[in-house]
């Protein structure tokens, strides 16, 4: 036998530079990877250059040109700045923007406040109040009432009917979708049976029949003459549609609970509500972080189907403003501008979520 | 049944009588009485399988069961859950895989209990988890997470946590079978200090060792009823089943 003393630990070897290194290990490690690296290449050449092209190089920047001094071959962004305040504000009054304005202002300043105070204890005490508040102040600036003008909205439109009609299917949708989600668990066979028919009904449907259905269906429930608003008819189905989504991505979040956690909650002698929003729910919603927000962002880009039902979204805007006899025929102009707003707002999104996911990250930290 | 007599053992405090309990069709728990007194430390082992942590699931009623009664400190066990958390809030548990809550950090675990369910300020809920935390070794790891700690070091903090209602009687469900071998004793050490203040404690453990120094009472179970119970001393040297002697030395050979 033999005893034998401890090693001392050494360095990687490093021998050459790291871009070398790094190319060789991901473009062109075998041969497949070099062939598919080429094609790569190759398409991206036959790609690029077009798109560079139209978009800058043979783009016309002179905001004042009209559509024939403006040209063919390239975009003509004066289309974009021309109806810039349609795309952003849709039809709302001009003397009236100044609301839309001090809307968005606000969750600006409401936001840098709250992370101005991270550190108080009257924190969460603002956080809810905020959440509880602004709905209702953001309904008053935008709608009207209270002494302001009241702007109906058919004239809302643009971006801001876009972020309107995301932003309340969200915060609707995700405390309802976590009730229905709780509800599919529960061992109370009425309301498992409701939620799961709830949920798969409204799953197997496409979100353009629920909207249909909430702008033509929905107002025969209600009697005669009583004709309630066309976009909160959308609200209603989009919130209904995200409401089933988001509860199973709720409930994939509550299956990955070990029973351990239940069972020591249920020894530790927490009653269901606390069991439940104590050390399950803020465990399920970690988990689920990613989906819930792959599914806000499916949402988000799913508002601009309320286009269907009449109402003018960011994209619906760039079929009124090429109607525009001045401007006819820029629609391609329209779209890949609408597309990168709406990429800029997305790409946020999923970005944060990255963040959140890494600062809600106790687990695996070693 | 005969129980050891002991100054400080005075009055019965979990009393079990003829209980019942099936999985399915499968009959778990075979007709089992069980009465222990205050203070006292009774040691449970047995094959895997023969219904030992069943047995100590169904005291606070994590397992549901469907014949017999079982009466924890006055309190009967029904499906009243008034009653289930009566006897919650005075027993506490350890289980095998620590069951720690990963979403907060080791002074929230100890607190969450005492905030909420016994109505303890914040205050005083943090002084007394610190103090518990000083007592079982990790005062230092107050500020972290779960699994930032090691298995030895979790099981200790699921163990203070137990303690922080200040509960009658504790329940350990084999709390050192997920440990590695050289975490093992710094378990058992607190787990012994325990034992020497009096509090009631059913371990559903492999550790021999343990029964031997602490235990009053050592019994034995197999397919779902228990088959001998006894005095360390006497369960050790003169076990009196064949199933005990075979147990005895197929566990204690290796």
């Amino acid at each position: 036998m033999a005893v034998y003393p401890l090693k001392e630990t050494k360095k990687a070897p490093q021998s050459q530079t790291k871009v070398i290194l790094w190319l060789k290990d991901n473009l062109f490690s075998s041969t497949s990877n070099v062939l598919l690296t080429l094609v790569a290449l190759y398409l991206i050449y036959l790609i690029l250059p077009p798109i560079l092209n139209w978009t800058i190089f043979d783009a016309n920047f002179d905001l004042t040109a009209d559509n024939q001094s403006c040209g063919r071959e390239g975009a003509c962004w004066a289309f974009i700045y021309d109806n810039f305040k349609m795309f952003i504000y849709g039809f709302y009054p001009q003397e009236e923007l100044w609301r839309i304005d001090t809307m968005f202002g606000l969750i600006v300043v409401l936001i840098m406040f709250g992370s101005w105070i991270k550190k108080s204890q009257y924190r969460m005490h603002y956080i809810i109040g905020a959440f509880l508040i602004y709905p209702i102040a953001a309904f008053f600036l935008l709608y009207g009432g209270l002494g302001l003008e009241v702007v109906g909205t058919d004239k809302w439109g643009g971006l801001t009917l876009t972020i309107v009609v995301a932003a309340v299917g969200i915060v609707a949708s995700f405390p309802l979708g976590i009730l229905f989600a709780l509800g599919r668990q529960s061992e109370m066979r009425i309301v498992k049976f409701i939620s799961v028919v709830y949920i798969e009904f409204v799953r197997g449907v496409p979100l353009i029949t629920i909207l249909f259905m909430a702008s033509v269906v929905l107002p025969l429930f209600f009697s005669v003459g009583m004709d309630f608003d066309k976009l909160l008819r959308a609200l209603i189905g989009i919130t209904m549609f995200q409401t089933a989504y988001i509860a199973e991505v709720v409930r994939g979040g509550l299956q990955a609970i070990p029973k351990g956690q239940y069972e020591a909650a249920d020894a530790a002698g927490l009653n269901f509500l606390q069991k439940t929003t104590l050390v399950i729910l803020p465990q399920a919603l970690k988990i689920s972080i990613p989906n819930i927000v792959g599914s806000f962002i499916a949402l988000f880009k799913d508002t601009t189907l309320i286009l269907i039902i009449g109402l003018y979204d960011m994209l619906a805007i760039v079929g009124a403003a090429t109607s525009n006899p001045s401007w006819l025929g820029r629609n391609s102009e329209g779209y890949v501008f609408v597309a990168m707003v709406l990429w800029v707002i997305l790409y946020s999104m999923s970005h944060y979520s990255k963040k959140l996911e890494v600062r809600f990250s106790t687990e695996h930290k070693n | 049944m005969s129980n050891p007599t002991d100054d400080r053992l005075c009055c019965d405090i979990i009393e079990v009588k003829g209980l019942n309990k099936w999985y399915g069709e499968f009959h778990a728990l075979k007709n089992i009485d069980l009465t222990v007194k205050e203070g006292e430390i009774i040691v449970i082992c047995g094959p895997s399988g023969s219904g030992k942590s069943t047995l100590i699931r169904c005291i606070n009623f994590l397992e549901k069961f469907q014949e017999g009664s079982i009466t924890v400190d006055g309190t009967e066990l029904t499906d009243d859950v008034k009653k289930i958390r009566q006897v919650r809030s005075e027993v506490s548990m350890v289980f095998q895989h620590f069951n720690l809550f990963p979403h907060l950090s080791i002074i929230d675990n100890l607190t969450l209990a005492p905030i909420w369910v016994h109505n303890e300020t914040k205050q005083q809920a943090k002084e007394k988890a610190l103090t518990l935390l000083d007592r079982v070794g990790i005062k230092d790891q107050a500020e972290k997470y779960p699994n930032q700690l090691s298995g030895g070091q979790q099981q200790r903090v699921a163990i203070a946590r137990a303690l922080c209602t200040s509960p009658k009687i504790m329940l350990f469900d084999e709390p050192t079978s997920a440990l590695d071998p050289e975490m093992i004793s710094e378990v058992l050490d607190v787990m012994i200090e325990l034992a020497k203040e009096g509090i009631t404690m059913l371990c559903v453990t492999h550790e021999m060792g343990f029964a031997k120094k602490v235990a009053d009472r050592v019994i034995f179970m197999d397919e779902g009823q228990v088959i001998e119970q006894n005095t360390p001393d006497k369960f050790f040297e003169n076990p009196e089943s064949e199933r005990l002697q075979l147990f005895l030395d197929q566990i204690l050979t290796n």
